[in-house]
């Protein structure tokens, strides 16, 4: 077989069942598209000979009745931990750690027989939404036009890049505000952001604990349908995971949706939407009709409340989850001077191994959280959190089965174009996606069309607690009835 | 049950240049829950480890580790409050208190500042002559302990070590209800005897298992009783808090000293300015750490990474089932069914296995005679040997056999001593002693007679004063329990020579 590193992880997998191939081969096309990744960026730490290992074991242990992901070769975001292997969180203050325990995620991976091609780039700590606050410097979109590099979105742009330009048969990311589903959509690849709890967060860097949740990047929705069944399950190490049984989310692709009920928010649809997103949408929603589910107009009217909320739940719980890395007990550590006591150190170490972006996001956290501010801010955020968590549950209740949106206001953009602007210009990158979060509901984007320029486009769909199954097999009809398949052109 | 009554005690009052003076007094106790694991990890608790050996990743602050709640601490602070009585919230929630300190790893403290497990209680602490305080509980709440910084070991490093780090403490908040520095070390030592009781905290202040930040304030007297209808805190004077106290002495100590400071102040026309303040042992003084403008903004907020805490009333039922019985009711037990006198009955209740042990001395016997012997014979040997009531070297069994000698009157009460003595340093049954060693009393007259007439036939001069002052017919007395090698029942020895006097 040639170009393994194409396939997609059902492929992968039925080949290997078959004998086509071993598990040697995809990681050896995997490793060597990775080290032709060139400007993408997308692979930071390569694990090569943990790759190999793992690959020769589950070829050894052959396939007849092999778990989901035996031999398939992944890229893991620089979040995770991984016993001996560097995890930074694409932060300088990291630099050089290597834990010395796994993340319950990459546990459950390998015990389903995943091979770790190596870490993937993300935007500091997981706050971005373009993958260029990095301290590898940023990730680039395989997607392109013309001559302008695009970035593949963020925080988890290495992996989006990295399986949409098949460096890996599958990947996975972390979404606290839409991490996952704003670079699947912009590089045209599928992630599901499951419900808050479905996934344990052990030995995930913690970014806003409330908020994230991680989750595959891959190919196509059966894939993330595989992927998500091996992550998922109940950790008594994640007090906030929760104890509900996880289905065989892939058997649940059946790709009948009759008689759904598709809800489409009526405040998603913001003055000066991209036009060729909103026709996209209209055309998704027709797809959904056309394969016998039912359409309505819902109302979310707490919507427009979501990104401020966002924007300050997240950043106060980061001020306080980042405090450990003071640069006393691991990571960076500021060379100090003379007289220089604990606070120089402190400050000097926190100055050196944050980025910007992560630093605006401490001091904004810091402050809506001090005395005097905290009722007006945090507090008034909590509120409308729970507000925007009812508006969803109403409309659930009502009937509906899933919500239709768009996954993002725009295609991909330019290296530079947004992050040397405003801050908040980046952040209203995050308008359709937060929402969610903030409901701890699960979401998945699928690709549903290209742009006039020829880049991909997602749309999201967004489904109740614990329904992952139910949204998958949406998403799974969508997915069948756009008929997306194109790829980028290797030019890097 | 008989409830025990008493009186309020009077609060302390200080005589000033311009008039008197009282004290009003809070106390934060912080407790280390008594558990094998900490609060959210499952690393070792125990005390004087190699430093740095007790730590699991969790404690360690390592990225990406997540605390899981101990059920075990959860139980010990329920089972705390249900021994002061207190209300246990089925609801409450962990809270992040955010500082930064070398060994604070996570850069916060788990606490419950909003929803504390254990609400509003009270404790009985007695003052001696009837009186006794009852000082309410405002909130008893769980939190994560620091690690230790050692800044003496060398001239330009600190070390850290992390074994204390996330260890349980239940912090127990008093209500403004102590009225001086004895109420407040007698508050400290009832918390801990009643937690001894329960087995939920060691009480050891040395190993700092156990200490007190204490706030005190002063005022004018009938201020505090304007403060108590009202609830209005503008009565009182303002306060400040001494930090970290970890002896009863030392609580007493620097309470009164910084009474004194504040109450110079004041009467020099200034102003008392709320802070944080540290007691010096060595100099007797408290001294300022840090001010209100300079304290901590903690950017308290609820931890993220916990659910909220619920608990089942059945549960907590179950905990209550559990409960032994405590000092107040053990000492009034004491006092109704053994007629101990109140001081007695407080010395025996203090600690648990000084109350067993007496009851076991006193079970179907005279307990004021077994409270005698316990208090003033063991308590006082033991005390000479340095030893505790567990490593006594005479058993209650045994020494209940003395008691029950003396009250038969097999033997006097001076010969006991003697038993006891044998009993306590050879490890020989009393009983046994008195009939190997001949020790039993003497109580046949026939014998005492013949005694008594020899001693009156040997010394007619003496019998001559005798008779003409009957004070002195104590030396035939004494001559016959000398001759008799102290045997003989002083009280038919008596009764015979008045006789054979004729007085």
């Amino acid at each position: 077989m040639t170009d393994l590193n194409k396939l997609t992880i059902a492929e992968a997998r039925d080949a290997l069942k078959k004998g086509e191939t071993t598990s040697v081969a995809l990681t050896e096309a995997c490793l060597a598209a990775i080290d032709a990744q060139g400007v993408l960026n997308a692979v930071v730490h390569k694990t090569p000979e943990l790759a190999m290992e793992q690959a020769k074991a589950a070829d050894a242990r052959g396939y007849a009745d092999a778990p989901a992901l035996s031999g398939i070769p992944l890229g893991i975001k620089d979040l995770f931990c991984v016993k001996g292997v560097d995890t930074q969180a694409a932060s300088d203050i990291l630099k050089g750690f290597k834990p010395e325990y796994d993340s319950t995620v990459t546990t459950k991976l390998f015990e389903n027989g995943a091979v770790m091609l190596g870490k993937t780039n993300m935007d500091e700590f997981a706050m971005g939404s373009s993958n260029e606050h990095s301290a590898y410097g940023p990730s680039v979109n395989p997607w392109k036009v013309d001559d302008r590099q695009l970035t593949p979105g963020g925080s988890s742009g290495g992996s989006a890049s990295a399986v949409a330009a098949d460096l890996c048969i599958g990947a996975i990311g972390t979404d606290t505000g839409g991490s996952i589903r704003q670079p699947a959509a912009f590089t045209g690849t599928v992630g599901i952001r499951p419900t808050y709890g479905r996934v344990s967060r052990y030995g995930i860097v913690a970014y806003a604990s409330s908020l994230d949740q991680a989750g595959p990047m891959t190919k196509t929705v059966r894939d993330t349908a595989i992927m998500l069944t091996a992550m998922s399950g109940h950790d008594m190490r994640d007090s906030t995971s929760a104890d509900i049984a996880v289905p065989d989310f892939e058997a649940a692709l059946t790709g009948d949706i009759k008689g759904k009920t598709i809800g489409i928010p009526r405040e998603y649809r913001l003055d000066g939407l991209n036009a060729e997103i909103a026709g996209l949408w209209d055309k998704g929603a027709d797809m959904l009709r056309d394969a016998g589910a039912k359409v309505v107009d819902v109302s979310l009217p707490h919507t427009k409340y979501a990104l401020p909320a966002y924007y300050v739940i997240a950043p106060a719980e980061a001020s306080s989850n980042l405090a450990r890395y003071d640069g006393v007990r691991f990571g960076h550590r500021a060379t100090l001077g003379a007289g220089d006591g604990i606070n120089e150190m402190y400050e000097k170490t926190r100055a050196e191994g944050f980025g910007a972006e992560v630093q605006r996001r401490i001091m904004v956290g810091t402050y809506v959280l001090s005395a005097g501010f905290y009722d007006a801010y945090y507090n008034r955020a909590r509120k409308v959190r729970t507000l925007i968590k009812r508006d969803f549950e109403n409309v659930f209740a009502s009937g509906v089965d899933a919500i239709l949106a768009p996954t993002t206001p725009s295609p991909a953009f330019g290296i530079g174009e947004v992050s040397d602007a405003d801050p908040v210009q980046m952040y209203l990158n995050d308008v359709f996606t937060v929402t969610l979060n903030l409901a701890g509901l699960p979401g998945v984007s699928v690709p549903a069309g290209l742009d006039t320029n020829g880049l991909p486009l997602g749309l999201q769909l967004i489904g109740k607690p614990w329904e992952e199954a139910d949204l998958l097999n949406i998403a799974y009809s969508l997915e069948g009835s756009t008929g997306f398949v194109a790829k980028p052109q290797k030019w890097w | 049950m008989l409830d025990l009554t008493y009186e309020a005690p009077k609060p302390k009052v200080i005589a000033g240049a311009t008039g008197d003076w009282e004290l009003v007094i809070g106390l934060e106790v912080h407790a280390q829950v008594a558990t094998k694991a900490k609060l959210f990890s499952g690393a070792s608790t125990e005390f004087g480890a190699e430093p740095n050996s007790n730590v699991a990743f969790v404690d360690a602050g390592m990225p990406g580790m997540l605390p899981v709640i101990n059920e075990g601490c959860v139980a010990q602070a329920v089972r705390t409050g249900l021994g002061l009585k207190a209300e246990i919230n089925l609801w409450s929630a962990f809270d992040r208190k955010n500082y930064f300190y070398p060994d604070l790893p996570q850069g916060y403290q788990i606490s419950q500042l909003y929803h504390p497990i254990v609400g509003e209680g009270e404790v009985l602490v007695e003052m001696g002559n009837g009186t006794a305080r009852k000082v309410r509980i405002e909130r008893i709440h769980l939190e994560q302990d620091a690690g230790k910084s050692i800044h003496d070991m060398d001239p330009n490093m600190s070390f850290v070590d992390l074994n204390r780090t996330g260890v349980a403490l239940m912090e127990i908040v008093s209500r403004p209800d102590i009225r001086g520095p004895e109420e407040a070390a007698a508050y400290v030592g009832k918390l801990r005897q009643i937690m001894r009781y329960l087995g939920t905290c060691d009480g050891n202040m040395q190993n700092g298992n156990l200490r007190a930040d204490v706030n005190v304030s002063v005022c004018r007297p009938g201020a505090y009783e304007k403060f108590m209808e009202t609830g209005d805190f503008g009565h009182l004077g303002t306060r400040c808090e001494l930090k970290n106290m970890n002896s009863m002495r030392f609580i007493q100590m620097a309470i009164d000293f910084e009474a004194r400071r504040q109450i110079a102040i004041l009467e020099d026309g200034g102003e008392i300015v709320q802070e944080t303040r540290l007691y010096d042992a060595d100099k007797n003084e408290t001294r300022s750490m840090r001010s209100k403008e300079e304290a901590h903004d903690y950017r308290y907020f609820p931890d993220p990474d916990l659910l909220p805490l619920e608990i089942e009333q059945a549960w907590v039922d179950d905990i209550a089932a559990t409960l032994p019985e405590l000092p107040d009711e053990k000492k009034a037990r004491f006092i109704n069914d053994f007629g101990l006198s109140d001081y007695d009955a407080s010395v025996l209740t203090a600690e648990v296995p000084n109350a067993i042990y007496f009851e076991e001395v006193a079970e179907g016997r005279d307990g004021k005679l077994a409270a005698n012997w316990v208090i003033n014979e063991l308590f006082g040997r033991l005390k000479k040997d340095e030893k505790d009531i567990t490593e006594s070297p005479i058993s209650a069994a045994r020494l209940g056999q003395i008691v029950g000698l003396i009250k038969s009157e097999k033997i006097s009460g001076k010969i006991a001593k003697d038993v006891f003595e044998i009993a306590y340093t050879q490890d020989r049954d009393p009983e046994e002693i008195v009939a190997t060693e001949g020790m039993e009393q003497v109580t046949d007259t026939g014998a005492i007679e013949a005694a008594v007439d020899e001693i009156i036939a040997a010394n007619p001069a003496q019998v001559e004063k005798a008779q003409a002052n009957p004070k002195l017919a104590g030396w035939f007395v004494g001559q016959v329990m000398k001759a008799t090698g102290g045997k003989a029942n002083p009280a038919a020895v008596n009764a015979l020579v008045m006789k054979k006097l004729g007085l």
